[in-house]
Protein backbone atom coordinates (compact mmCIF):
# COMPACT_ATOMS: atom_id res chain seq x y z
CA UNK A 1 0.00 0.00 0.00
CA UNK A 2 2.65 2.48 0.98
CA UNK A 3 5.16 1.40 -1.62
CA UNK A 4 2.88 2.87 -4.26
CA UNK A 5 1.68 6.38 -3.54
CA UNK A 6 -2.03 6.91 -3.87
CA UNK A 7 -1.88 10.64 -4.43
CA UNK A 8 -3.39 11.99 -7.61
CA UNK A 9 -2.65 15.48 -8.86
CA UNK A 10 -5.06 17.07 -6.37
CA UNK A 11 -3.46 15.40 -3.36
CA UNK A 12 0.02 16.19 -4.64
CA UNK A 13 -0.80 19.89 -4.92
CA UNK A 14 -2.59 19.95 -1.56
CA UNK A 15 0.34 18.16 0.03
CA UNK A 16 2.69 20.92 -1.04
CA UNK A 17 0.56 23.36 0.97
CA UNK A 18 -0.31 21.18 3.95
CA UNK A 19 2.98 19.58 4.93
CA UNK A 20 5.17 22.70 5.26
CA UNK A 21 2.43 24.39 7.27
CA UNK A 22 2.06 21.50 9.68
CA UNK A 23 5.82 21.22 10.15
CA UNK A 24 6.26 24.97 10.72
CA UNK A 25 3.30 24.91 13.12
CA UNK A 26 4.85 22.00 14.99
CA UNK A 27 8.12 23.88 15.44
CA UNK A 28 6.13 26.93 16.60
CA UNK A 29 4.24 24.84 19.15
CA UNK A 30 7.53 23.38 20.37
CA UNK A 31 9.42 26.68 20.73
CA UNK A 32 6.49 28.64 22.17
CA UNK A 33 5.34 25.80 24.39
CA UNK A 34 6.77 27.60 27.39
CA UNK A 35 4.79 30.79 27.02
CA UNK A 36 1.62 29.58 25.32
CA UNK A 37 -0.47 26.42 25.25
CA UNK A 38 1.50 23.64 23.65
CA UNK A 39 4.61 21.68 24.32
CA UNK A 40 6.56 18.63 23.36
CA UNK A 41 3.78 16.08 23.06
CA UNK A 42 1.60 18.21 20.80
CA UNK A 43 4.56 19.34 18.69
CA UNK A 44 5.62 15.74 18.19
CA UNK A 45 2.19 14.74 16.95
CA UNK A 46 2.01 17.74 14.57
CA UNK A 47 5.46 16.92 13.19
CA UNK A 48 4.53 13.30 12.66
CA UNK A 49 1.40 14.41 10.81
CA UNK A 50 3.66 16.15 8.30
CA UNK A 51 5.79 13.07 7.79
CA UNK A 52 2.80 10.72 7.63
CA UNK A 53 1.05 12.93 5.06
CA UNK A 54 4.08 13.04 2.82
CA UNK A 55 4.47 9.29 3.19
CA UNK A 56 0.84 8.57 2.38
CA UNK A 57 0.70 10.76 -0.68
CA UNK A 58 4.16 10.51 -2.22
CA UNK A 59 5.09 6.96 -1.18
CA UNK A 60 8.48 5.66 -0.17
CA UNK A 61 10.52 8.35 -1.96
CA UNK A 62 8.82 11.24 -0.20
CA UNK A 63 11.13 14.13 0.77
CA UNK A 64 10.34 13.93 4.50
CA UNK A 65 10.30 10.18 4.67
CA UNK A 66 11.74 8.52 7.77
CA UNK A 67 11.98 4.76 7.65
CA UNK A 68 10.78 2.62 10.53
CA UNK A 69 14.22 1.54 11.73
CA UNK A 70 15.64 5.05 11.86
CA UNK A 71 12.41 6.29 13.46
CA UNK A 72 12.90 3.81 16.29
CA UNK A 73 16.48 5.06 16.74
CA UNK A 74 15.16 8.65 16.75
CA UNK A 75 12.68 7.76 19.48
CA UNK A 76 15.52 6.37 21.56
CA UNK A 77 17.57 9.50 20.93
CA UNK A 78 14.65 11.67 22.07
CA UNK A 79 14.31 9.76 25.32
CA UNK A 80 18.08 9.93 25.75
CA UNK A 81 18.08 13.74 25.35
CA UNK A 82 15.55 14.00 28.17
CA UNK A 83 17.48 11.74 30.55
CA UNK A 84 20.82 13.27 29.56
CA UNK A 85 19.54 16.73 30.48
CA UNK A 86 18.76 15.32 33.89
CA UNK A 87 22.19 13.76 34.26
CA UNK A 88 24.03 16.95 33.22
CA UNK A 89 22.60 18.71 36.25
CA UNK A 90 23.69 15.78 38.41
CA UNK A 91 27.23 16.03 37.03
CA UNK A 92 27.39 19.75 37.79
CA UNK A 93 26.40 19.24 41.39
CA UNK A 94 22.63 19.46 41.52
CA UNK A 95 19.76 17.06 41.80
CA UNK A 96 18.41 15.01 38.91
CA UNK A 97 16.56 17.31 36.47
CA UNK A 98 17.57 20.35 38.51
CA UNK A 99 17.66 22.82 35.61
CA UNK A 100 19.18 25.62 37.64
CA UNK A 101 22.49 23.74 37.70
CA UNK A 102 22.83 23.40 33.92
CA UNK A 103 26.21 24.74 32.71
CA UNK A 104 24.84 27.79 30.92
CA UNK A 105 25.82 31.43 31.29
CA UNK A 106 22.68 33.46 31.81
CA UNK A 107 21.68 36.35 33.96
CA UNK A 108 18.82 34.77 35.84
CA UNK A 109 18.38 31.27 37.10
CA UNK A 110 14.90 31.06 35.66
CA UNK A 111 16.27 31.63 32.14
CA UNK A 112 18.45 28.56 32.60
CA UNK A 113 15.33 26.77 33.78
CA UNK A 114 13.58 27.83 30.56
CA UNK A 115 16.45 26.47 28.45
CA UNK A 116 16.32 23.19 30.35
CA UNK A 117 12.57 22.95 29.75
CA UNK A 118 13.14 23.63 26.05
CA UNK A 119 15.80 20.91 25.93
CA UNK A 120 13.57 18.25 27.43
CA UNK A 121 10.68 19.36 25.20
CA UNK A 122 12.90 18.71 22.17
CA UNK A 123 13.50 15.22 23.51
CA UNK A 124 9.80 14.61 24.06
CA UNK A 125 9.01 15.92 20.57
CA UNK A 126 11.52 13.59 18.90
CA UNK A 127 10.25 10.63 20.88
CA UNK A 128 6.55 11.22 20.15
CA UNK A 129 7.13 11.94 16.44
CA UNK A 130 9.30 8.88 15.94
CA UNK A 131 6.92 6.65 17.90
CA UNK A 132 3.95 7.60 15.72
CA UNK A 133 5.99 7.00 12.57
CA UNK A 134 7.25 3.69 13.95
CA UNK A 135 3.74 2.44 14.66
CA UNK A 136 2.56 3.50 11.19
CA UNK A 137 5.54 1.80 9.59
CA UNK A 138 5.01 -1.45 11.49
CA UNK A 139 1.32 -1.59 10.53
CA UNK A 140 2.06 -0.76 6.90
CA UNK A 141 4.83 -3.33 6.67
CA UNK A 142 2.56 -6.01 8.09
CA UNK A 143 -0.23 -5.25 5.64
CA UNK A 144 2.28 -5.25 2.77
CA UNK A 145 3.59 -8.65 3.82
CA UNK A 146 0.11 -10.12 4.05
CA UNK A 147 -0.80 -8.75 0.64
CA UNK A 148 -4.09 -7.50 2.05
CA UNK A 149 -3.55 -3.95 0.87
CA UNK B 1 -21.99 -17.01 42.85
CA UNK B 2 -23.61 -14.74 40.31
CA UNK B 3 -26.06 -13.54 42.91
CA UNK B 4 -23.19 -12.76 45.25
CA UNK B 5 -21.41 -10.77 42.54
CA UNK B 6 -24.61 -8.86 41.79
CA UNK B 7 -25.13 -7.97 45.44
CA UNK B 8 -21.48 -6.96 45.81
CA UNK B 9 -21.65 -4.73 42.74
CA UNK B 10 -24.89 -3.14 43.95
CA UNK B 11 -23.39 -2.41 47.36
CA UNK B 12 -20.23 -0.97 45.79
CA UNK B 13 -22.25 1.23 43.46
CA UNK B 14 -24.28 2.47 46.41
CA UNK B 15 -21.11 3.28 48.35
CA UNK B 16 -19.61 5.14 45.40
CA UNK B 17 -22.77 7.18 44.85
CA UNK B 18 -22.91 8.05 48.55
CA UNK B 19 -19.28 9.10 48.65
CA UNK B 20 -19.67 11.30 45.58
CA UNK B 21 -22.23 13.40 47.40
CA UNK B 22 -19.64 14.14 50.13
CA UNK B 23 -17.02 15.42 47.68
CA UNK B 24 -16.32 19.16 47.74
CA UNK B 25 -17.80 21.09 44.82
CA UNK B 26 -15.59 21.56 41.78
CA UNK B 27 -13.47 24.69 42.14
CA UNK B 28 -13.97 24.91 45.89
CA UNK B 29 -11.24 26.89 47.62
CA UNK B 30 -11.30 24.67 50.70
CA UNK B 31 -10.80 21.32 48.97
CA UNK B 32 -7.63 19.41 49.80
CA UNK B 33 -5.75 19.87 46.51
CA UNK B 34 -6.50 23.59 46.42
CA UNK B 35 -5.10 24.25 49.88
CA UNK B 36 -1.96 22.12 49.93
CA UNK B 37 0.57 22.75 47.13
CA UNK B 38 -1.41 24.24 44.24
CA UNK B 39 -1.33 27.87 45.46
CA UNK B 40 2.46 27.62 45.80
CA UNK B 41 2.81 26.32 42.25
CA UNK B 42 0.53 28.99 40.83
CA UNK B 43 2.17 31.88 42.64
CA UNK B 44 5.82 30.74 42.36
CA UNK B 45 5.77 29.08 38.94
CA UNK B 46 7.09 31.96 36.85
CA UNK B 47 9.79 32.88 39.34
CA UNK B 48 10.94 29.28 39.83
CA UNK B 49 10.76 27.84 36.34
CA UNK B 50 11.19 30.84 34.03
CA UNK B 51 8.12 29.78 32.10
CA UNK B 52 5.08 32.06 32.10
CA UNK B 53 2.93 29.02 31.39
CA UNK B 54 1.97 27.32 34.65
CA UNK B 55 1.13 24.06 32.92
CA UNK B 56 4.53 23.81 31.26
CA UNK B 57 6.28 24.82 34.46
CA UNK B 58 4.50 22.12 36.42
CA UNK B 59 4.85 19.46 33.74
CA UNK B 60 8.49 19.97 32.89
CA UNK B 61 10.02 21.40 36.02
CA UNK B 62 8.12 20.55 39.21
CA UNK B 63 7.07 17.20 37.79
CA UNK B 64 9.98 16.57 35.44
CA UNK B 65 10.60 13.06 36.72
CA UNK B 66 7.03 12.09 35.93
CA UNK B 67 7.32 13.48 32.41
CA UNK B 68 10.57 11.59 31.88
CA UNK B 69 8.88 8.28 32.58
CA UNK B 70 5.93 9.28 30.40
CA UNK B 71 8.38 9.71 27.55
CA UNK B 72 9.93 6.35 28.35
CA UNK B 73 6.49 4.74 28.30
CA UNK B 74 5.89 6.30 24.89
CA UNK B 75 9.18 4.91 23.57
CA UNK B 76 8.51 1.48 25.04
CA UNK B 77 5.01 1.36 23.56
CA UNK B 78 6.41 2.09 20.09
CA UNK B 79 9.07 -0.57 20.57
CA UNK B 80 6.46 -3.09 21.71
CA UNK B 81 4.20 -2.41 18.74
CA UNK B 82 7.13 -3.00 16.37
CA UNK B 83 8.11 -6.21 18.14
CA UNK B 84 4.55 -7.54 18.06
CA UNK B 85 3.69 -6.53 14.51
CA UNK B 86 6.96 -7.33 12.75
CA UNK B 87 7.18 -10.82 11.40
CA UNK B 88 10.57 -11.53 12.85
CA UNK B 89 11.69 -14.72 14.51
CA UNK B 90 13.36 -12.91 17.37
CA UNK B 91 12.34 -14.48 20.63
CA UNK B 92 10.16 -17.06 18.94
CA UNK B 93 10.53 -20.76 19.52
CA UNK B 94 11.52 -22.62 16.36
CA UNK B 95 8.82 -24.97 15.14
CA UNK B 96 11.13 -27.53 13.58
CA UNK B 97 14.64 -28.74 14.20
CA UNK B 98 15.71 -27.26 10.83
CA UNK B 99 15.18 -23.75 12.13
CA UNK B 100 18.23 -24.03 14.30
CA UNK B 101 20.51 -24.09 11.27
Amino acid sequence: MMKDPFGGIILNIAFRVLVPFSIVYAVYVLIFGEISPGGGFQAGVALSVGVVFSRLILGEDAPFNISGASALILAGIGTFIFVFTGWISVLTGGHFLDYGKLPLRMEHVNEIHAMGILSIEVGVTLCVMATVITILDAIVKRSDDNGSA
Amino acid sequence: MRGLVTILLAVLTGVFCTVVSFLPPIGSQDSAPNTHITPVYISQSEKDTGSPNVVTGTLADYRGFDTMWETSVMFLSGLTVVLILNKSTVGRRPEKEDDYE
